[in-house]
């Protein structure tokens, strides 16, 4: 056989491994996540908070962390957004030119996504404790944006690097301002990529459990106000795994399996709802 | 004194539509890309500007709506007159200079919108609101780029759906939209067919009863079909420059000479 051919073979059968691994393993978790978790999923584990006894094997739910990890994923994507598109849009469109201040902020921003979230939680702490503010909501939102902010503006950075110069030259010599050449063409040329950041930055921030546990703590009721504290599902999957009882254990993958729904519905309706604005758009 | 009387000189030479430059250098970096630069260029007519690759001549296009601005490490001084108005003087506006001028580069670059939209940006982007207005706008430009026809009933699909050939008319007419008195083409054709190629060309012969157009190409038979006036470029200098014919059939550098001949290129 020739070497190409070889090589060829080779390669493919590496590419087919590497793809049938990755695929076995989310097969794997999420069959024992619907495995372990569907006996143990009831109206009331997603209607109800957990009552008295709850964590013994009483009778309850996971509402709380439900609405706790909506509001801090939620919160903390949307005050992410408005940090970071005007860094994306600052670095890709006012800054276009090379320059060693853009790269030291994209390197920045590439170490601090690989800071691990506990240190979030901890740095987030002490923020706390300099305004003097208690385990809640607001403390949970700004830590969690502070742990995704790196991710957003570089999973955005990425994509507005595709942006040909050109396009940006066309803009212009229409007359348009940078202002306008940042929202009218950069945003809409890239707006798959951008929700794409945002679903990323929203998937860390309602999967992350190190960084809400000082912060926004955790609570059996619903917080109604920025104030109080806020229970996440991560945390609720991870105390309810820690009881003895075989049927708490049961429903922390009960908790598991109604936090990947979450994400997974999340994740569909907004590429749905971005393909069908975008359908005779771009 | 003497700066002095040039200027009123160069100013009074400047008509509306003209493009005048003076002591015109540009350097990227370290790199002297365009030497002392001084030429005005004809109204109302289309002027060419060839030479090798590399010679300078899409700097100089860049310099004429500053697109030149954007690019890393460069410096320029001198002037370049458009109507009168030094482009590069600190109070000079970057967008109004860029209305009054239409691009059309390489390869066509639509906007991520309708072909509607395409056209109606710029006109919507200097304060035309009526959708009216717009309407008429965006048909009677089609009509200038002769796409109208193509593509009257489906102005609300995406541009970038369109053949390339197209989506460079779609350019001009969008150029054309913001009402320029200049247009520039940067080897406008490169990138297309014969066909379309050609529409363009002939566009041009066209438009330049109403429009200064300035086109870098490197087609020398291009630039015999098209071109009134010409400039030859080599190294970053204009070797020659004068009317077409003049230059195709008895240029008076050696360079020139050359070139035409297809010695080098």
């Amino acid at each position: 056989m020739k070497r190409y051919k070889i090589e060829e073979k080779v390669f493919n059968v590496l590419m087919k491994v590497a793809t049938g691994i990755i695929l076995l393993s989310l097969i794997w978790i999420l069959a024992t996540i619907v495995y372990k978790g569907l006996p143990y999923m009831s109206w009331d584990m997603v209607s109800r908070t957990p009552q008295g006894g709850f964590y013994m094997g009483k009778e309850g739910g996971v509402l709380n962390a439900i609405v706790g990890s909506l509001y801090l994923a939620g919160g903390s994507t949307i005050l992410a957004l408005f940090i970071s598109l005007p860094v994306v849009l600052y670095l890709n469109v006012y800054r276009r030119k090379k320059s060693a201040f853009s790269t030291f902020i994209r390197s920045s921003l590439d170490i601090l996504w690989g800071i691990p979230s506990i240190v979030y939680g901890a740095f987030g702490f002490t923020l706390m404790l300099l305004f003097g503010l208690k385990t809640s909501l607001l403390a949970g939102i700004i830590t969690l944006t502070l742990l995704i902010i790196p991710i957003m503006i570089r999973a955005m950075d990425e994509v507005m690097l595709t942006i040909p110069k050109g396009l940006f030259e066309a803009s212009y010599s229409l007359g348009a301002t940078r202002f306008e050449t940042a929202t009218k063409v950069a945003i809409r040329k890239t707006l798959p990529g951008i929700v794409t950041a945002i679903l990323i930055s929203f998937g860390r921030a309602v999967g992350d459990a190190a960084s809400v546990l000082f912060t926004a703590g955790f609570t059996d009721n619903i917080p109604t106000s920025l104030s109080q504290p806020a229970a996440s599902l991560p945390l609720a999957i991870f105390f309810q795994l820690g009881t003895p009882v075989p049927e708490v254990q049961g429903r922390a993958y009960a908790s598991a399996l109604i936090l990947t729904l979450l994400i997974l519905a999340i994740s569909l309706s907004s590429r749905y709802f971005t393909k069908r604005y975008l359908k005779n758009k771009i | 004194m003497t700066a002095k009387l040039k200027m009123s000189q160069s100013d009074a030479a400047c008509a509306e539509g003209s493009i005048c430059i003076n002591n015109l250098n540009v350097y990227y970096g370290d790199r002297h890309a365009l030497k002392n630069i001084n030429i005005n260029l004809p109204t109302r007519s289309i002027t060419a500007i060839i030479g090798p690759s590399g010679c300078g001549k899409t700097t100089l296009l860049k310099c004429f709506n500053r697109l030149i601005d954007s690019v890393d490490d460069i410096t320029v001084t001198g002037q370049v007159l458009v109507d009168g108005d030094d482009i590069f003087a600190p109070e000079a506006e970057v967008t109004d200079i860029r209305k009054r001028m239409g691009l059309l580069s390489q390869r066509p670059y639509p906007l991520p919108m309708s072909i509607y939209e395409n056209v109606a940006f710029g006109p919507k982007l200097h304060g035309v609101k009526e959708k009216s207005k717009l309407n008429e706008i965006v048909e009677h430009y089609l009509k200038e780029a002769s796409l109208w026809d193509e593509v009257k009933d489906r102005l609300n699909t995406p541009a970038s759906r369109l053949s390339i050939g197209q989506q460079q008319r779609l350019c001009l007419a969008r150029g054309l939209a913001v009402e320029p008195d200049i247009i520039l083409g940067d080897e406008p054709t490169s990138a297309l067919d014969p066909i379309s190629s050609h529409h363009i060309e002939q566009k041009f012969l066209e438009l330049k009863k109403e429009y200064t157009i300035v086109v870098v190409t490197h087609i020398l038979r291009q630039a015999r079909r098209i071109a009134d006036y010409l400039i030859f470029m080599y190294m970053g200098e204009i070797v020659e420059h004068g009317p077409a014919k003049e230059i195709l059939e008895n240029p008076k550098e050696k360079r020139t000479q050359e070139y035409v001949k297809g010695i080098i290129s």
